[in-house]
């Protein structure tokens, strides 16, 4: 761990956007990644040209780093197209850490765009498709309404050994969506109470479709320097301070127990690495595809024991104003989930730490801790960011 | 039951896991190195590497770890239970319990497996176990 510890702070976020968050019709995967790669480089203060590193991945498309090197007509001397599902945008963080570290690269582009809620070729097919491309040969005949009945089967379990309600799970939808009303790139703003949450459609017992994340558009992009270049640039630098990855499983029937993930190794790992904990944390963004995963994830980084997020959520805990500010956005539930979301929890965290936050702006951040889960609870990428004075 | 060692084997394990239940019998793996059980089936022990991975018939015997109800409109076939079930060897899978309405069913119930055949193809289910006289609930 010693040589991951050397590498705390030494590459910043320069840059970060997003573009086409909600729905829009008419635009590709493809041209909704190119137009947030492009203003994320802009926000760096960059050209297309100074990007010598790439870090893509698309849902759908196994090769994808290539058109996207292609389209953007970039030359890099660093690719990383790894995919492990919705965590993947944070879980490029380190390596491309270690590139820029080495030399082997200088700025570092990392993207990713999805059309899911408009495209013709959508949610439905891509899992006709992956039945026979990524075949679960001892799942699927039992037709779970993947990903959503694994999640549903972790929240039966955590309700079950610690009496975890509906209701508690209805605060994380809540608190959510009073973040999204503070938030103008929301896709859901709405007022919703608990009430609503509970008579909502179910979907897969226990979960709601109010305990699901949406469905949209969207692109997000940010890029990564080293911390010295950082300075030099027009925005205020957020450093990387910690990051880790952690895959246990890809099949939920896999997982040994249900209410613990694979977070609680890469929180673990990224703290070390920070030389940080969770009660250093000021904000906290939290892969929120559905409610149960908010309280896996404060329990299994830290924020609460093990069975107590449900009682840590009651009355607003993590809604504007409660004692930790969790998914600031709105979260894949309220504001944006084009498919993966991870990279969307990463820009919140450096909005936040740039103080560009607005309405919703937490005071004061020095710290934050962006999560990102992948697949049917299977990978899970936590990464640990600072402003100079966390350095 | 025990059977040559899995490698001497002429085809995968998931073909053979396959074709057993096809004949409608239901089977697991044990390593003879580490002695734990093996599902879903591996080509080596997930727990030791060890590849002197053999079949072995499970008692069938199991009890729900976890339950979610599937909603499906009434004329699509009605909602439907899917399961994850830690069977008594050990090991966990997913399946579905029949005989009991989804709603009504419990985490902690015993079930027991049975093989059930479509159209010539084996998929295992499983059915409530009625509880024991004076067992611990």
């Amino acid at each position: 761990m010693s040589d991951l510890k050397a590498l705390r702070g030494t590459a910043a976020i320069a840059g970060v956007a997003t573009f086409g968050c909600g729905e829009t019709p008419g635009f590709t995967d493809m041209e909704l990644l190119a137009r947030s790669a492009r203003a994320a480089v802009a926000d760096a203060g960059l050209k297309m040209s100074d990007i010598d590193g790439l870090c893509t991945a698309s849902a759908s498309a196994t090769m994808w780093a290539m058109p996207v090197v292609e389209y953007l007509g970039l030359r890099p001397r660093y690719i990383d197209s790894t995919m492990l599902g919705g965590s993947s945008f944070l879980a490029h963080l380190l390596p491309a850490m270690h590139a820029l570290q080495s030399g082997q690269c200088n700025a570092v582009l990392v993207c990713y765009g999805s059309a899911q809620r408009s495209a013709q070729f959508g949610r439905r097919e891509i899992g006709a498709a992956r039945r026979w491309m990524d075949p679960q040969p001892y799942e699927a005949p039992y037709e779970p309404m993947q990903p959503l009945s694994a999640y549903a089967l972790a929240a039966s379990r955590h309700m079950f050994e610690f009496g975890t309600t509906r209701r508690q799970l209805a605060e994380v939808a809540v608190a959510a969506r009073k973040w999204a009303g503070l938030n103008p790139e929301a896709f859901m703003r709405e007022p919703m109470g608990i009430e609503d949450v509970l008579a909502a459609r179910m979907v897969s017992d226990p979960l709601s479709v109010r305990d699901c994340c949406l469905v949209t558009d969207g692109g997000g992009a940010y890029v990564l320097v080293r911390a010295d270049r950082a300075r030099d640039l027009p925005k205020k630098p957020v450093y990387v301070l910690g990051n880790a990855t952690a895959v246990w499983n890809r099949q939920v029937s896999s997982m040994h127990d249900l209410t613990v993930t694979a977070a609680s190794q890469s929180g673990r790992e990224a703290y070390a690495m920070a030389g940080l904990s969770a009660k250093d944390m000021d904000v906290v963004q939290l892969y929120d595809a559905f409610t149960i995963n908010t309280l896996l994830f404060l329990e299994d980084l830290g924020f609460c024991k093990k069975g107590e997020a449900g009682s840590f959520v009651e009355n607003g805990g993590i809604a504007p104003g409660g004692h930790l500010p969790v998914n600031t956005n709105g979260g894949g539930l309220s504001c944006v989930h084009p498919g993966m979301y991870g990279i969307f929890a990463l820009i919140e965290a450096v909005r936040q730490l740039r103080g560009d936050g607005g309405e919703r702006q937490v005071t004061g951040a020095v710290t934050a801790l962006a999560h990102g889960n992948g697949g049917t609870l299977s990978s899970q990428a936590t990464a640990i960011l600072g402003t100079a004075a966390a350095l | 039951m025990a059977q040559e060692p899995i490698m001497a084997a002429a085809s995968g394990v998931q073909a053979i896991h396959q074709a057993a239940l096809d004949e409608g019998r239901f089977l697991i793996q044990r390593c003879r190195t580490c002695s734990q059980h093996v599902y879903f089936p591996r080509e080596s022990c997930p727990h030791c590497g060890s590849v002197a991975l053999e079949w072995v018939a499970p008692s069938g015997r199991g009890t729900v770890y976890a339950l979610t109800t599937v909603r499906r409109k009434p004329d699509a076939g009605g909602d439907y239970n899917v399961s994850l079930v830690d069977l008594d060897e050990g090991v966990r899978l997913m399946s579905r319990v029949d005989g009991v309405a989804p709603h009504d069913l419990k985490i902690g119930q015993r079930v027991q497996a049975r093989v059930q055949l479509s159209e010539g193809r084996g998929l295992v289910l499983f059915d409530p176990l009625p509880a024991l006289a004076g067992a611990a609930p």
